[in-house]
């Protein structure tokens, strides 16, 4: 599955429009925790979650995200975005809460990350 | 004083021979942790991963040392008045102490248990306090120790092999 794939699937939008779509999606992951999103070390991971925050841009920095998706609809401060394009991490909303966006996904064929 | 040691299988003679020649660091890093301030929490631990990025740490170590130093440096900043990062990154290990000025952790053995969580309102609302900090340092570390002196400061301090 490919990063454009996830765009198509969930609706989303991407919050700037630079973001390579063609980037391969291995696997996802999804929390509102971020210790429990700091378990996925082993592999690079689609992450799907409610947070908004400048820590979850962080993270990028510690494990190997491929991008994030924002859920119910949230979009993060204009500093938050500036701090995922810096890093060339693409980031997207989508209206769909996490439990329907998983269930879209994983239908769809993208397998859970190792954890 | 309540003191909490764990070591990976294999490492105890590793560990010792490296706390027993204490050699001197190739590299040397310290960071700031202020209490509370989150937009600077993370940053040490990025610089570090940076730093070992192009001393040419293979991938999954460099994740693993980000993860257990990013995890102590959230520590540090949300429960404690504020501390400092210390790395010392020598030719086969990397050594990162956290020092706390208080207010200690009463009951290390609980505090180490999956879950368990003395967050605040504010933390948690940033996405913390999962109660997976200090089990998610012991995971991704070869040796981890806590020292803490009740009403006083935290050590931890952790050892990553490369």
């Amino acid at each position: 599955m490919t990063l454009k794939d996830v765009v198509n699937l969930l609706e989303a939008e991407m919050l700037y429009p630079e973001a390579d779509l063609e980037r391969e999606v291995p696997c996802a992951f999804a929390s509102d925790m971020i210790s429990d999103i700091l378990m996925c070390t082993q592999e690079p991971t689609l992450l799907l979650t409610g947070l908004t925050n400048n820590q979850v841009i962080r993270l990028s920095d510690m494990i190997d995200l491929t991008a994030i998706v924002f859920v119910r609809g949230k979009k993060p401060l204009q500093d938050v975005i500036d701090m995922a394009e810096e890093r060339g991490l693409p980031i997207l909303t989508t209206p769909y809460t996490l439990f329907r966006s998983s269930g879209i996904l994983f239908g769809a064929g993208l397998r859970s990350c190792k954890i | 004083m309540a003191e909490y040691r764990f070591f990976a299988d294999g490492f105890e003679e590793r560990v010792s021979d490296y706390l027993s020649n204490k050699p001197e660091a190739d590299v040397e890093l310290e960071f700031a942790v202020p209490e509370k301030d989150f937009n600077t929490a993370g940053k040490g631990s990025s610089e570090l991963k940076n730093l070992l990025k192009r001393l040419g740490v293979d991938s999954e170590i460099l994740r693993r040392i980000a993860v257990a130093s990013y995890e102590a440096e959230i520590n540090v900043a949300a429960h404690s008045q504020g501390g400092v990062m210390k790395s010392a990154v020598h030719d086969e290990l990397i050594h990162v102490s956290f020092i706390d000025s208080g207010p200690g952790i009463g009951d290390i053995e609980q505090a180490m248990v999956p879950g368990f969580s003395t967050a605040d309102d504010l933390v948690r609302e940033l996405g913390f306090g999962a109660g997976l900090g200090l089990p998610n340092i012991k995971k991704n570390s070869d040796a981890m120790r806590i020292v803490s002196q009740e009403g006083g400061s935290t050590t931890l301090e952790f050892l990553i092999f490369f």
